[in-house]
């Protein structure tokens, strides 16, 4: 059986999944309920400093899609909205009541010195194994000069990262928003800060809906909405994309993959783009923390399957191939193929094709039969028939023989200012 | 209680008979809809549309469903189908569009179209909301002989091009088939009628009651009076098993028991202890499960051929024996026994035999030499209706429409071979749904404006 002990910045936990700051951290009872459950870690909801912030009554979004509640998913909770000595002690107890687990905890004080110097001796007492800078909260705190405002200069996030290093001994992990233009440059600016790890992504501003009744942006607070952080399977695509980036660009320092995990592939994809662990909430929020046991068995069962013994095995794997747009092969060919043993006639490769795309399948009537057929020399390989497809392995693309090797931009003759091949 | 004759009314308590004959198969919940709507997967060139007698644009008024646009799906519906209500609950939707449905192929599991389609036009009508407005009036008069289905889609299609309508029907409610001829838990609610107030609510439509076409009526009379005249009349004629003793009490037509439920009070309908239904038909099925379903306690179905011959589809004959109904193959009625007692009026039916039943080497139904006999107080014969063109025969008009194989021959376009005589429904050749008295309807109505010079 694989082995799924994690070691992230130096904070053992009996595997990679964490849960992320957020409701399922913000209480003993909920973070203990989550141990039973099994979860390797928990990063605790965001500590403030005293007196607690007051959170609206409204506080979620959601997309559903297709008759999938909370494909998508928003909020405009704050931070913690209790004491602070309340959180400290029961953060203490539970780290020793679980002494196998990971306890890291959200900061988000001003930014000034002397409050981060503060709070990081209160957290230190409680034996946690770290603390998460959320530079990441893009709403509410943000109009506070905390969480984004500060995750979106990259100036700041070194400032207060350094801070941070100076003043504990904890590792440092710092939490970047995803409401910037180029993650890398507060990725940069968390390392010469001596971040130990960053962790991303944070939620993604944004308005889920506005209710047509009321004219207002969702989440509606008395007839009133404002922006919030959105998050869930909708935002994995982003997170993985900026993952990918700091693990392909950045080597070395450790990632913690956040945004849209549900399940153990969609984890297996984050550690294989870099991440070294992984945190999860919405998924959870959704349905209960049981769901660990299939991201933990279900993450070792295709482990096992494939040979790797570590998750160190298949940390990263995929990033030697995530390359930029020119390094792709341009004399590479696909088709698609329709295996019409399998074909239900439902005709969406079709109408997809020639409605919006290449006219590269026709609809037939043979004896009165639909028949929907590729014509490849219209066929540029895009996918999009495959990818519409109802029916698991109808449509196949079939790579194609070419001739010339590999061909990329930088050495094509459509391309001014092409390097000759062999340079 | 003799052992003879024992047919009673009220052999369930007034709670159960309604349980018993309320709605079959209750409608989908808001969000069920939207969850079974979400499975269609939106077919370019939908198998299913084609599968459907009146052409439906069936994934669009699902789709419209999982958008919420609920009066725009009714509206697709109904456009196209008029009656999309009654056939949301009587179509076989297993042999037409859910058969044709790419889920079939896929997983076995079709969308629900019929349900879907029920959710959708029961939303609109229950809020009388009125869908089609009616042009304004162009002063042309139609005859239409028959308020069943064809009769009120064409009518329906003619008002809305501002014609003025008088529908000539001999029963005293409208709604044909619908209205007489199904089971009362598949039009539960008095759906029948309210389908039909819906339809005529959009103007320019007069019903005749009690006008029936050789009696009343003639059809040179209409073709005098009128513009243009439908001809959508049912079946009324119902075949005879054929045997001695048809008359004696307890032997009765299918149909009629079929319409005496829909009729009167469930707590008055008589029904046998032991009840044999001959026939393979939906008729069949709907008179022995409901003889069921009105307590009677033992009730066979019994069939000339086998189980994939019966033109009761395969859900029907499921559906029948869910509700304990036997149904029993290659038997053909032979002799009907009967017996007096003392105290009635007359002999009594007290069982049938029937000789049994096999394919021929020559392939042809022939008979075993063996039989048996199976009691019963009551004998549903439901072999069959035909449609009986006396209504025109030669001497009551001075043209008659061609006739083929017993059915009123028509065009693409329903036109008989009488000039501005239209046909439709099952007094042509296709097949005798609802669903297609529907389409025929609408194409004459369609035709029929563009001969008035729409």
């Amino acid at each position: 059986m694989a082995d799924l002990r994690s070691k992230f910045a130096g904070i053992a936990s009996p595997n990679p999944f964490w849960l992320a700051s957020a409701p399922p951290t913000d209480k003993a009872y909920n973070v203990a309920r989550a141990f039973k459950a099994g979860w390797g870690g928990v990063v605790w909801k965001t500590l403030g400093e005293d007196p607690p912030i007051v959170n609206v009554s409204s506080r979620y979004g959601g997309i559903g899609y297709n008759g999938t509640r909370i494909a998508g998913f928003s909020n405009i909770e704050l931070i913690t909205d209790r004491p602070l000595q309340v959180n400290l002690d029961e953060i203490k107890q539970i780290k020793r009541d679980w002494p196998d687990r990971a306890v890291v905890v959200s900061l988000m004080v001003p930014c000034t010195e002397d409050s981060w110097q503060r709070i990081l001796a209160r957290v230190e007492d409680t034996g946690c194994d770290g603390v998460e800078l959320n530079f990441g909260c893009p709403h509410g705190m943000s109009e506070r000069n905390m969480g984004a405002a500060v995750g979106q200069v990259p100036d700041y996030v070194e400032m207060v990262t350094r801070w941070c290093k100076q003043h504990t001994r904890m590792p440092v992990i710092v939490k970047l928003t995803p409401n910037v233009t180029d993650i890398l440059a507060p990725a940069a600016a968390a390392r010469h800060g001596g971040a130990d790890a960053v962790s991303l992504i944070n939620t993604v501003t944004s308005i889920t809906g506005v209710d047509l009744d009321l004219m207002a942006p969702e989440p509606v607070v008395d007839g009133l909405g404002t922006h919030g952080g959105y998050c869930g399977p909708a935002v994995k695509p982003i997170a993985l994309r900026m993952v990918a980036d700091i693990a392909r660009d950045m080597p070395g320092l450790p990632v913690s993959g956040i945004g849209g995990i549900a399940f153990w592939r969609d984890a297996a994809e984050f550690i294989a783009l870099g991440a070294g662990n992984v945190q999860v909430c919405t998924a959870v929020m959704h349905r209960g923390f049981k769901i660990v046991e299939d991201m933990i068995d279900g993450l070792a069962n295709w482990m096992d399957g494939k040979g790797y013994t570590t998750v160190g095995d298949v940390q990263g794997r995929a990033v030697r191939n995530y390359v930029h747009w020119n390094d792709l092969n341009l004399n590479y060919k696909i088709v698609a193929r329709i295996d019409q043993s399998l074909c239900i006639k439902c005709g969406l490769c079709h109408i997809g094709c020639e409605d919006t795309s290449h006219q590269a399948i026709a609809a037939l009537r043979v004896g009165g039969e639909r028949r929907y057929e590729v014509i490849d020399a219209e066929c540029v390989g895009c996918n999009l028939c495959y990818l519409a497809c109802p029916v698991d392995g109808c449509i196949t693309m079939v790579r194609q023989q070419t001739t010339g090797g590999v061909m990329t931009w930088e050495h094509h003759p459509n391309n001014p200012l092409r390097k000759e091949q062999g340079t | 209680m003799s052992e003879i004759g024992d047919i009673a009314a009220g052999r369930l308590d007034a709670a159960l008979l309604a349980a018993n004959f309320g709605d079959a198969h209750p409608p989908l919940s808001p969000s069920q809809a939207v969850v079974e709507a979400n499975r269609c997967y939106f077919c370019y060139d939908a198998p299913c549309v084609e599968a459907c007698p009146t052409g439906i644009d069936i994934p669009s008024f699902i789709r419209k469903i999982s958008s919420a646009n609920l009066r725009g799906s009714a509206q697709t519906i109904l456009e196209a189908n008029i009656l999309g209500g009654s056939c949301a609950r009587v179509c076989p939707t297993e042999e037409l569009c859910e058969r044709a449905c790419v889920h079939t192929a896929q997983d076995s599991k079709p969308i629900q179209i019929g349900a879907l389609q029920r959710h959708a036009t029961d939303w609109l009508m229950e809020r009388d909301i009125a869908p089609f407005e009616r042009a304004a009036s162009t002063g042309r008069r139609i005859a239409v002989v028959g308020a069943g289905p064809a009769g009120l889609a064409c009518a329906h299609g003619l008002a809305r091009h501002g014609h003025d309508v008088t529908i000539f029907e001999a029963r005293p409610k409208p709604g044909g088939l619908n209205e007489y001829g199904i089971a009362a838990y598949k039009v539960a609610d008095d759906f029948a009628q309210r389908e039909i107030d819906f339809i005529l609510s959009i103007g320019g439509i007069r019903i005749e009651h009690g006008m029936a076409l050789g009696r009343e009526i003639t059809l040179d009379g209409l073709r005098h009076d009128f513009d243009a005249v439908f001809l959508g009349l049912g079946q009324t004629a119902v075949k005879a098993l054929g045997l001695d003793g048809e008359n004696v009490a307890g032997v009765r037509d299918a149909i009629d028991f079929i319409a005496e439920l829909r009729q009167a009070p469930k707590d008055r309908v008589a029904v046998g202890r032991r009840v044999v239904v001959i026939g393979g038909g939906n008729t069949a099925i709907d008179a022995a499960t409901q003889a069921r379903r009105l307590g009677a306690e033992d009730v066979t179905i019994v069939y000339r051929r086998g189980p994939q011959h019966m033109t009761a589809t395969g859900e029907e004959q499921a559906w029948a024996q869910t509700n304990n109904v036997r149904i029993r193959h290659w038997a053909a009625p032979a002799r009907l026994i009967a017996a007096s007692h003392p105290g009635m009026q007359g002999p009594a039916v007290t069982g049938v035999e029937f000789a049994r039943t096999m394919i021929d080497a020559a392939g042809r139904l022939a008979l075993t030499g063996d039989s048996f006999v199976l009691a019963a107080d009551m004998v549903l014969k439901a072999i069959g209706q035909s449609f009986k063109a006396d209504g025109f025969v030669a001497g009551l008009s001075s043209e008659v429409p061609a006739l083929h194989d017993g059915r009123i021959v028509v065009d693409r376009d329903r036109r008989t071979s009488l000039p501005r005589v239209y046909a439709g429904g099952d007094c042509v050749a296709g097949p005798d749904l609802t669903v297609a008295a529907v389409q025929d309807g609408k194409l004459a109505a369609a035709a029929i404006h563009r001969q008035l010079g729409g």
